[in-house]
């Protein structure tokens, strides 16, 4: 297999994600957690969920921090090489802390009631879905914009 | 100050992800991602039950804040398409589907075991 980080979080398959393990490290990945909690939090006040409705907060949360994974790890491998705070501040911290699993399958879990089922299955397979296809586009645009020029 | 509970709570979260991540793979050579299948599906469990008490303090700190941030759906996403590009189909479909049928599964048990206890 390649070099390229399969796990955007921490990838030990790769030599420097191998080597990154330093407190300061662990402090970035914390403060970029924080910020992107409090992202998702701001955004969550803004749109709230209505219960028996399509939680569209989260789902845009999710959807949009999966672009921009997508972007983020082609910056990194192949732009901003040689800047080893980079994808731990921006990937592991601010996006993984944007982005949950958590409340997408807690959300999807109280859907599951008499009426709302539906919603409950088109969140489900809708997150997954467009959230893949935002890598996919997020990593295909970063290529064209900085990568192929 | 409820914001403050939430950045406390993902200022523990977003590191245990990426601590637990190490730990897992240094166990295993595996293409597959365990370590963020285990963070997600733990998060899952953990704000079933804390559902099953309602949407106080409690639940911003330790569901929004820490099991959101212990949580991840961009690093999820993202190896599964990684593991696509790699050719590794069969990973890269159940990752999927699996990462989506544990978490579902344990939030509905967290949910289940702490109203049960209620």
């Amino acid at each position: 297999m390649s070099q390229e980080a399969v796990d955007s979080d921490v990838d030990l398959h790769v030599p420097a994600h191998r080597r990154e393990l330093h407190p300061r490290t662990l402090g970035v990945i914390a403060i970029g957690g924080a910020l992107g909690a409090l992202a998702r939090y701001g955004i969550g006040l803004w749109l709230p969920t209505v219960p028996g409705g399509f939680p569209w907060g989260t789902f845009a949360i999710n959807v949009v921090g999966c672009l921009l994974i997508g972007v983020l790890m082609v910056l990194v491998t192949d732009v901003f090489t040689g800047r080893p705070l980079l994808r731990p501040f921006l990937g592991v911290g601010v996006l993984g802390g944007f982005t949950t699993f958590s409340t997408y399958a807690n959300e999807v879990r109280g859907l599951l009631r008499p009426g709302s089922v539906p919603v409950a299955f088109g969140y489900l397979a809708g997150t997954l879905v467009s959230a893949l296809l935002a890598v996919i586009i997020g990593m295909v645009a970063a290529r064209r914009l900085w990568v192929l020029r | 100050m409820t914001a403050l509970l939430v950045v406390l709570g993902a200022m523990v979260g977003a590191p245990l992800r990426y601590l637990t991540d190490r730990l897992v793979q240094s166990r295993h050579d595996s293409l597959f991602p365990w370590g963020t299948f285990t963070v997600n599906t733990v998060g899952c469990l953990i704000i079933g039950g804390l559902g099953a008490g309602g949407t106080g303090p409690l639940f911003v700190l330790l569901g929004t804040g820490f099991c959101g941030a212990l949580t991840t759906y961009s690093t999820f996403s993202y190896e599964t398409v990684r593991l696509a590009q790699e050719r590794a189909y069969f990973y890269a479909v159940t990752n999927a589907l699996v990462s989506i049928v544990a978490g579902l599964g344990a939030a509905l048990l967290g949910y289940t075991v702490i109203r049960a206890l209620m």
